[in-house]
C-alpha cells in the first residue's frame, strides 16, 4: 500500500477572536418585559418587601397614605389637600412597584434561559449496563452516581460523568450554545460529558459522577434562575449602609414634627406637616434609587458573565472577580496560541539550507503534532517542497519517545532524526561523531528569544535547527498594558526554562512569570501572593489544577476540562477560553462601580429634594403680613409653583428616576480599563456631582408639567 | 472685614501648619514608647505608675480589653467626681464655704443633678457647665475633681485616637495597644510638660493662680463689687491644651481673668488646635505614608477655613436692621478687647475643635454666623476635633467615605489597604445612628415635653416653679426660631462633647442637667465603643499592598471627598433642623424680624 503523505494546513496563528456575547438578547425583549411586569406586582407582597428594607419603608409609606386618602375620600373631605394624598399614595406605589419591576427584569433574562435548559433534560432515557454485562433501557432521571451507559451517535447523555471506554464527538450547544462539536475521551483531560449533550459520533461508555438534581445542567438552571443567588459580601454591607441611612432619615423626619409643633405654636402661624408630606419627604431621603435596583445590579452581573458564556457558581465569585490583583495565566492556550510554530530553519556553517529543509520536513512527515505540521508547513511555504510518494517497505517512522527524546524516519538508508538540542547531541556522540559547537550556539540563541531549538540530523551527522516559536495572541499585549493600568498584575506560568520564559514574557507584555512552573509551584505562588493580601485570579483544566483552582480566589475551570476541575473552581468556562478571564475581572469591576456609583447618586440626590420639600414643608411658617409665603420659601430656589407641586415633583422624580436607571444597572456604568485615581476622579464628577445637579431641572420641569396637568395648584 | 482680622486668621493658620509636624513626631515617638528629651525625667515616673497600679506595659489588648479599660477607667472618675463635688463642703481648699449652710447668699447649691451633670460633662471632656464656677466650686472641686478631668478624658481620648490608629495601622494582629500604658503616656509626656510651660506664661500675662477668698472692692461708682481669687493659671493651660473648655469663671475665656490680653487669647487658640492638628501627623507616621496624614488635615483645613470665612463675614456684615442705625458689624455680645476677627476665628476653633470654651456669645451671633458654631458640632466635631476624637471621628468619615465613592473605582473599598467590609460599615453607621439620635431625640423631647409633677422640682427657674405641667422648652430666654436653636444647640455641644452653650437656657434644672447629662455619657461612650469595635476589626486584617488599582485616599482628591462627604452627611441630617432654626431666622431678620 502507498501512503500518500500531503501537506495539512496547520491552523494559521490569528488574533483571539473577543469572547462572543452569547444570545444577544436585547435589554427589554416584549416576553421578559411583560413578565417582570407580572412580576412586580407580586413582588409587593410584604414579606418579599420586607427582605429589602428601604423599599419596606416606602411599602409602608404607601400603605399609611393610601389610608389617610381613603379616610379622606369616606369624610368627603375633597380639595386639593385630598388630591394631593391621592396622587402622594399613588406614587409612593410606583415606587415599590418600579423596584420590583427592576429586579424582575433583571432576573427575566435567566428565568427565560432556565425555560430553555428545563426543555434538554426532561424525557432522556439512559442505557445502562447491569452487572453481566447487558444493557437495560431507564429513565436518565432513575441514574444515581456510579451508574454505567452507553452512549451511540444520535444518543442524548443521560447524566453528567465520565468517559471511562472509547472516542466520541459530543455536540455540547445545548450548554454552550457552540455548535462545533468537541471530542471527548476517556483518559486525559477530556474525559468529562455532561447531561443533557448529544453524542454524534462513535460510540462511549461513561460513568456517571451526579444524582439526579445534582447535575450540571441542575446546577446551571438554579443559577441562571437566581434561586440559588446570595447575598454577596459587598452587597451585605452596601445594605446595611443604605438600611442605616435609611434609619437616620426616619429619625431626621420623626423629630421634625416635634420641632415643628414648637416652631408653629412659637410664630402663631403655619401648621405642623401633614402625615403624606412627611411621608413624601422621608420615602424622597432614604436611598429608594439604589435600595431599588441594588439586587437588579448584582443579578445582572451573574447575568452578563452568563452571556459571556461562563457560569459563575456564586455571585460572590464575580464580586471577587473585580478585587483580583494578581492573574496567572498559563501561558500555552492562554497568552500564547496552543501550539509552538516552526518560523526558521538556521543551517549549520556548511550545510545548505534546502538540505536542512529537506531533512527537516521529511523527519516530520509523520508527525502529527501541531509542532510537527508546522514544519511540514514552513518547508512547503518557504522551500517549495511538497508532498512525497514512498512505496511499502521504503519508509519506517520513529515516533516520539520519552527516552530517545526524538523522532524522525528511516528512509532507505539514510537515518533522519529531530528531537532536543540535547538529545540530538548524546545520539550523535553514541553513534560516534562529533557535535559542532555551533549547534549549541544557535539553540542558545534561539532560547534567549523565547524560542525553542530543535535539532536535525542526518545519519549521524548535524545538519542545523528548527527555530520553534510560541506565537503570542494578537492583542494580548494591550489587554496586559489595561490590566497594569487597572493595577492587576499578570503572571505568566510555563514549564519553560526560565530563558524561554523571560523572552516571551517580555514580548507578551506581562509583568512576571513563573518558568518550569510544576503544579505545586502553582499552589505555592497562589498561597505566596494570598498572604500578602493579594486576590488570585487563573484558570485550569487539569486535574492536576484543582487544588490550585480551589484555593484561587477566582478559579475559572475550563468546560473541557475533567470533572475535578470543574468542581474545584467557582466559575466555568463554557468555552474554554482561558483568556476570558480577562473579561470576567472587567465585568466583576463593573459590578461594583455600578453600585458605587448609583449609591453616590442615590445619596447626592437628596441634597435637591430638601430644597423642594422643606420650603414647602414650611410655607406658611412665621409668615408676616402682606406676604404670600412665610421666609423658609425662600429655600425654593427651583421656583416651584406651590407646596403641593413642589411635594409631588419630588415624589415622582424620586419614582422616575429607578425606572431611568434600569438600564445602567442592567448593563453597568461605563467602564474603561484605566487607574483608580482617574477612574474616580470620572465617576464622582458624573454621578457625585452630577446627582447632586441633575434633580433639580427635573424637579422643575415635572413641577411645571404637574401643574399643566391640574395636578396640584399653581399657587 | 478688615486685613488685620483676616491677618490674624492667616497668622494663626500659619503657626498651626508649622507646629503640627514636630507635634507630631513628638507624639509617635512617645506612644511608640521611643526616647524623647522627657524620657530621663518623666520615665521613672512612668515605671512607678505601672508598679503600683500593677500594669504590665507589654500587656497589648485587644479592642475589647481596651474599651472595658477605659469604661471602667471613666465610671470610677465619673463617680469620684459626684462624690467630691457632693462632699465639697466637707473638703479643704474651699474659702468662700461654698456648698455649706454658711456659703454666701450668691452662692450656688451642689444638687445631685447638677453634680451629676457636671460629672458626666467633665468625665466626657464636654465641659459643659450648668453652673457659674466662681458661685458654685471651691477650689478643691475645680482643682481634684475638675482639672483631673481635664487632664483624664483629654488623655483617653488621645489614648483612644492612638488605639484606633494602631488598629489601621497593624497587620494580622489582635491587640490595639494598652490602654493604662496610652493614658499614662498621654498624661506626663504630652499634656503635662506642656501645661507646665503654658500655665506660666499665663502667670506672666497676669493671670491669678492663688487660693486666696474673694475680695470684696469698692468701685468708683461706689457699689460693691465680689473680685474671686482661684487657680487660674494651671487651669487655664489644661482647658484649652485638653479641649475642655470649662472655665473657672462663668464668662470663661471673655473673663479678663481667664483671658487677659490679646497673646493669651492667641495661646488659648493655638493650644486648641496643637494637639488635634499634631496627631493627624502622628497618624500619618503610623501608617507609613505622612501624605495620608496631610490629607487629612487637608480636609481639616478646608471646613476650618470655610468656616471661619462664613462666621466672620457674617458677623462682620452684621445685622441690617442695627447697620441702618450704627456701623461695625456684629458685636453684641463680643468682647470689645478682641474684635469680631478674632471672636469668630475663637468661636469656629472652640466648636470644630469640641473645646466648648468661648471669649464671646455665641447666642448674640448673627443668624449665619452662630450656624457655623453650630454645624461645626453638628458635623461630629472632626475639624481638628477634640483631642483624639477629632482624628477618630475624621477616620471615621474617611471609611465611610471610601466606601461608598470606594466602590466606584471597582474594587471592594479599603482604606490604608484594610478592606473596609459589612462590619465596619455596621459600626460606622451605628456611631453615626446614634449621635444624630442622640442631638434630634433629646432636641424633640425637649421641644414638646411637658415637665413632669411636681414640677417644682423638676423644673424650678431661679426660685419661681412653672406653671404646673408647662413646657421644658419654657426655660429658654428668647422666642421663635432663636428659642429652637438654643435648644437645638444645647444637645448638639452635650452630643458632641463641645460644652459651649449658645446660652439662653436657664439648664440648671433636673430636667436639664439629667438630660443634657445622659446625651453628654452618649454621645461619648456609645460613639466611642463601635469606633473601637472597627479599630479592633481593622488590626485583625491583612494588609492589601498598594498598586494603581487601589483608591488613592493620599491626595487632594481624596481631601476634597472627604469635604464633601462631611458636609453632606451632616447637611443631609440636620438640614430641616438647622432650616427650622438660624436658617428661617435669617431670612426673618432679612425681613426685619428679630427675637
Amino acid at each position: 500500500m502507498a501512503t500518500t503523505l500531503t501537506n495539512k494546513p496547520s491552523a494559521a496563528p490569528s488574533a483571539p477572536t473577543p469572547p462572543k456575547v452569547h444570545g444577544p438578547r436585547p435589554l427589554f425583549d416584549p416576553p421578559i418585559v411583560r413578565r417582570a411586569v407580572r412580576d412586580a406586582f407580586f413582588k409587593l407582597n410584604p414579606l418579599v418587601m420586607a427582605k429589602n428594607p428601604v423599599m419596606f419603608v416606602v411599602w409602608v409609606g404607601s400603605a399609611v397614605t393610601t389610608i389617610i386618602f381613603a379616610q379622606d375620600i369616606v369624610k368627603h373631605a375633597g380639595g386639593w389637600e385630598t388630591a394631593f394624598s391621592g396622587q402622594i399614595a399613588l406614587w409612593l406605589w410606583f415606587t415599590v412597584l418600579f423596584a420590583g419591576f427592576a429586579e424582575a427584569i433583571a432576573e427575566g433574562r435567566g428565568k427565560a434561559q432556565a425555560d430553555e435548559l428545563r426543555k434538554t433534560r426532561s424525557t432522556t432515557m439512559a442505557r445502562r449496563i447491569v452487572k453481566n454485562g447487558k444493557e437495560e433501557a431507564v429513565a436518565a432521571a432513575m441514574l444515581r452516581k456510579g451508574d454505567i451507559c452507553v452512549c451511540e451517535v444520535g444518543d442524548i447523555i443521560p447524566g453528567d460523568g465520565t468517559v471511562i471506554e472509547g472516542i466520541a464527538s459530543v455536540d455540547e450547544s445545548a450548554i454552550t450554545g457552540e455548535s462545533a462539536p468537541v471530542i471527548r475521551e476517556a483518559g486525559g483531560d477530556r474525559s468529562a460529558v455532561t447531561g443533557g449533550t448529544k453524542v454524534i459520533s462513535d460510540m462511549i461508555k461513561i460513568e456517571i459522577t451526579s444524582n439526579p438534581g445534582e447535575t450540571f445542567i441542575d446546577r446551571m438552571i438554579g443559577l441562571v434562575e437566581g434561586a440559588a443567588r446570595q447575598k454577596t459580601p459587598n452587597e451585605i454591607a452596601l445594605n446595611i449602609l443604605i438600611a442605616g441611612l435609611t434609619i437616620i432619615f426616619m429619625l431626621a423626619t420623626i423629630t421634625l414634627l416635634p420641632f415643628a409643633i414648637y416652631s408653629v405654636q412659637q410664630a402663631g402661624s403655619g401648621a405642623p406637616p401633614s402625615i403624606p408630606i412627611l411621608v413624601s419627604l422621608l420615602v424622597c431621603l432614604i436611598p429608594t434609587t439604589i435600595g431599588g435596583l441594588l439586587s437588579a445590579i448584582g443579578i445582572a452581573g451573574m447575568d452578563r458573565v452568563m452571556q459571556y458564556n461562563v457560569l459563575a457558581m456564586s455571585g460572590k465569585a464575580v464580586e471577587a472577580a473585580g478585587d483580583v490583583d494578581v492573574l496567572l495565566l498559563d501561558k500555552t492556550g492562554t497568552i500564547t496560541l496552543g501550539n509552538r510554530q516552526a518560523t526558521e530553519f538556521i543551517p549549520l556553517p556548511g550545510v545548505g539550507i534546502a538540505d536542512l529543509a529537506d531533512a527537516a520536513q521529511l523527519s516530520s512527515i509523520a508527525d502529527e503534532t501541531p509542532e510537527g505540521r508546522s514544519i511540514v508547513v514552513l518547508a512547503k511555504d518557504k522551500y517549495g517542497l511538497r508532498g512525497r510518494h514512498f512505496n511499502d517497505g521504503e519508509v519506517e517512522f520513529i515516533p516520539f519517545t520519552a527516552q530517545t527524546r526524538m523522532s524522525g524516519a528511516d528512509i532507505g538508508h539514510s537515518r533522519i532524526r529531530k528531537g532536543a538540542v540535547q538529545a540530538v547531541a548524546d545520539y550523535l556522540t553514541q553513534s560516534g561523531s562529533t557535535v559542532p559547537k555551533e549547534l549549541f550556539e544557535i539553540a542558545d540563541g534561539i532560547s534567549n528569544q523565547g524560542g525553542t531549538p530543535l535539532a536535525v540530523a542526518v545519519d549521524g551527522k548535524a545538519l542545523g535547527v528548527i527555530f520553534l516559536k510560541d506565537i503570542i495572541k494578537g492583542g494580548m499585549r494591550e489587554r496586559f498594558a489595561h490590566m497594569r493600568a487597572m493595577g492587576i498584575k499578570t503572571v505568566m506560568i510555563t514549564g519553560d526554562n526560565p530563558l524561554t520564559a523571560a523572552a516571551i514574557a517580555q514580548e507578551a507584555g506581562v509583568d512576571d512569570y513563573l518558568a518550569q512552573a510544576k503544579p505545586e509551584d502553582k499552589m505555592a505562588l497562589i498561597k505566596k501572593e494570598q498572604a500578602q493580601g493579594r486576590l488570585v485570579a487563573m484558570t485550569g483544566d487539569g486535574t492536576n489544577d484543582a487544588p490550585a483552582l480551589a484555593q484561587a480566589d477566582v478559579g475559572v475551570a475550563m468546560n473541557s476540562g475533567t470533572q475535578a476541575a470543574k468542581e474545584a473552581g467557582n466559575m466555568v468556562d463554557l468555552d474554554s477560553n482561558p483568556t476570558k478571564l480577562i473579561e470576567i475581572v472587567e465585568i466583576g469591576k463593573q459590578l461594583l462601580m455600578t453600585r458605587g456609583a448609583l449609591t453616590t447618586f442615590s445619596i447626592a440626590n437628596d441634597v435637591a429634594k430638601y430644597f423642594a420639600i422643606i420650603p414647602a414643608m414650611f410655607s406658611m411658617l412665621y409668615i408676616m403680613s402682606g406676604h404670600a409665603h412665610g421666609p423658609l420659601w425662600a429655600l425654593n430656589v427651583m421656583k416651584l409653583h406651590s407646596p403641593y407641586s413642589a411635594v409631588l415633583a419630588a415624589v415622582i422624580f424620586n419614582a422616575l428616576v429607578i425606572i431611568a436607571l434600569i438600564p445602567v444597572a442592567l448593563k453597568g456604568v461605563a467602564y474603561r480599563p484605566m487607574g483608580a485615581a482617574q477612574v474616580l476622579r470620572r465617576n464622582l464628577m458624573v454621578w457625585g456631582v452630577g446627582g447632586i445637579l441633575a434633580p433639580f431641572p427635573f424637579i422643575w420641569l415635572l413641577d411645571q408639567i404637574v401643574v399643566l396637568l391640574h395636578c396640584a395648584p399653581a399657587h | 472685614m478688615t486685613l488685620i482680622g483676616w491677618l490674624q486668621i492667616v497668622v494663626f493658620f500659619g503657626l498651626l501648619l508649622a507646629l503640627t509636624k514636630p507635634m507630631g513626631i513628638f507624639m509617635h515617638r512617645v506612644f511608640e514608647g521611643e526616647p524623647t528629651f522627657l524620657t530621663p525625667v518623666m520615665r521613672p515616673i512612668e515605671k512607678l505608675i505601672y508598679r503600683l497600679c500593677g500594669v504590665r506595659e507589654d500587656d497589648d489588648m485587644p479592642w475589647t480589653r481596651y474599651t472595658v479599660a477605659m469604661l471602667f477607667f471613666s465610671i470610677v472618675t465619673l463617680l469620684l467626681t459626684y462624690a467630691i463635688l457632693r462632699w465639697q463642703a466637707y473638703l479643704p481648699l474651699n474659702p468662700m464655704r461654698l456648698g455649706s449652710d454658711k456659703a454666701p447668699g450668691w452662692g450656688t447649691a451642689m444638687t445631685p443633678d447638677l453634680a451629676f451633670n457636671t460629672a458626666a460633662s467633665f468625665t466626657t471632656n464636654t465641659n459643659w457647665q450648668a453652673y457659674s464656677g466662681e458661685n458654685t466650686m471651691s477650689y478643691f472641686s475645680q482643682m481634684v475633681a475638675l482639672a483631673s478631668h481635664n487632664f483624664f478624658s483629654a488623655a483617653a481620648g488621645i489614648a483612644i485616637a492612638i488605639a484606633f490608629v494602631r488598629g489601621l495601622a497593624r497587620k494580622s494582629a489582635t491587640g490595639v495597644g494598652n490602654f493604662w500604658v496610652d493614658l499614662t503616656r498621654a498624661t506626663l509626656y504630652v499634656l503635662l510638660p506642656l501645661c507646665i510651660v503654658i500655665a506660666l506664661v499665663y502667670v506672666q500675662q497676669g493671670m491669678p493662680q492663688n487660693f486666696h477668698a474673694y475680695h470684696t472692692a469698692q468701685t468708683v461708682e461706689g457699689s460693691a463689687q465680689i473680685i474671686p481669687g482661684g487657680p487660674v493659671a494651671s487651669q487655664e493651660a489644661i482647658k484649652m491644651l485638653g479641649t475642655n473648655g470649662g472655665g473657672i469663671f462663668n464668662a470663661n475665656s471673655s473673663h479678663p481673668f481667664e483671658n487677659p490680653t490679646p497673646l493669651t487669647n492667641f495661646i488659648q487658640m493655638l493650644t486648641i488646635f496643637l494637639i488635634g492638628g499634631g496627631i493627624v501627623y502622628t497618624f500619618g507616621i503610623a501608617v507609613g505614608n505622612v501624605r495620608q496624614g496631610w490629607a487629612i488635615f487637608a480636609a481639616m483645613s478646608a471646613l476650618f477655613l470655610l468656616g471661619v470665612a462664613v462666621c466672620y463675614w457674617q458677623e462682620a456684615k452684621g445685622n441690617p436692621i442695627i447697620n441702618a442705625v450704627a456701623t461695625g458689624g456684629n458685636m453684641e455680645g463680643k468682647e470689645a478687647r478682641f474684635g469680631i476677627a478674632s471672636s469668630t476665628l475663637f468661636a469656629t476653633i472652640t466648636t470644630d475643635a469640641s473645646c466648648g470654651a468661648v471669649n464671646s456669645m455665641h447666642d448674640s451671633y448673627t443668624p449665619l454666623g452662630g450656624l457655623v458654631p453650630m454645624a461645626n458640632i453638628l458635623t461630629g466635631e472632626v475639624i481638628f476635633g477634640g483631642v483624639g476624637a477629632g482624628l477618630y471621628g475624621m477616620l471615621m468619615y474617611a471609611i465611610l467615605a471610601v466606601f461608598i465613592a470606594g466602590l466606584m473605582v471597582g474594587r471592594t473599598p479599603e482604606y490604608l489597604g484594610k478592606k473596609v467590609e459589612a462590619f465596619e460599615v455596621k459600626m460606622a453607621m451605628l456611631a453615626c445612628l446614634i449621635l444624630v439620635a442622640d442631638v434630634l431625640g433629646f432636641t424633640a423631647l425637649s421641644c414638646v415635653t411637658h415637665v413632669p409633677h411636681p414640677a417644682t422640682y423638676w423644673n424650678t427657674v431661679s426660685g419661681t416653679p412653672p406653671s404646673v405641667n408647662a413646657l421644658a422648652s419654657a426655660n429658654t430666654n428668647n422666642s421663635g426660631p432663636h428659642g429652637f436653636s438654643e435648644i437645638l444647640y444645647t444637645f448638639d455641644s452635650a452630643t458632641g462633647n463641645n460644652g459651649s452653650a449658645f446660652a439662653g437656657i436657664s439648664v440648671n434644672t433636673p430636667y436639664w442637667n439629667l438630660t443634657i447629662g445622659i446625651a453628654m455619657l452618649i454621645g461619648r461612650f456609645l460613639m466611642i465603643i463601635p469606633l473601637l469595635a472597627i479599630a479592633g476589626s481593622m488590626a485583625k486584617k491583612k494588609r492589601v499592598p498598594v498598586s494603581s488599582g487601589t483608591f488613592p485616599t493620599d491626595n487632594a482628591l481624596f481631601a476634597g471627598l472627604l469635604v464633601g462627604v462631611v458636609i453632606i452627611v451632616g447637611a443631609l441630617s440636620y438640614f430641616p433642623a438647622v432650616a427650622l432654626g438660624p436658617v428661617v431666622e435669617h431670612f426673618l431678620m432679612l425681613g426685619g424680624k428679630t427675637f
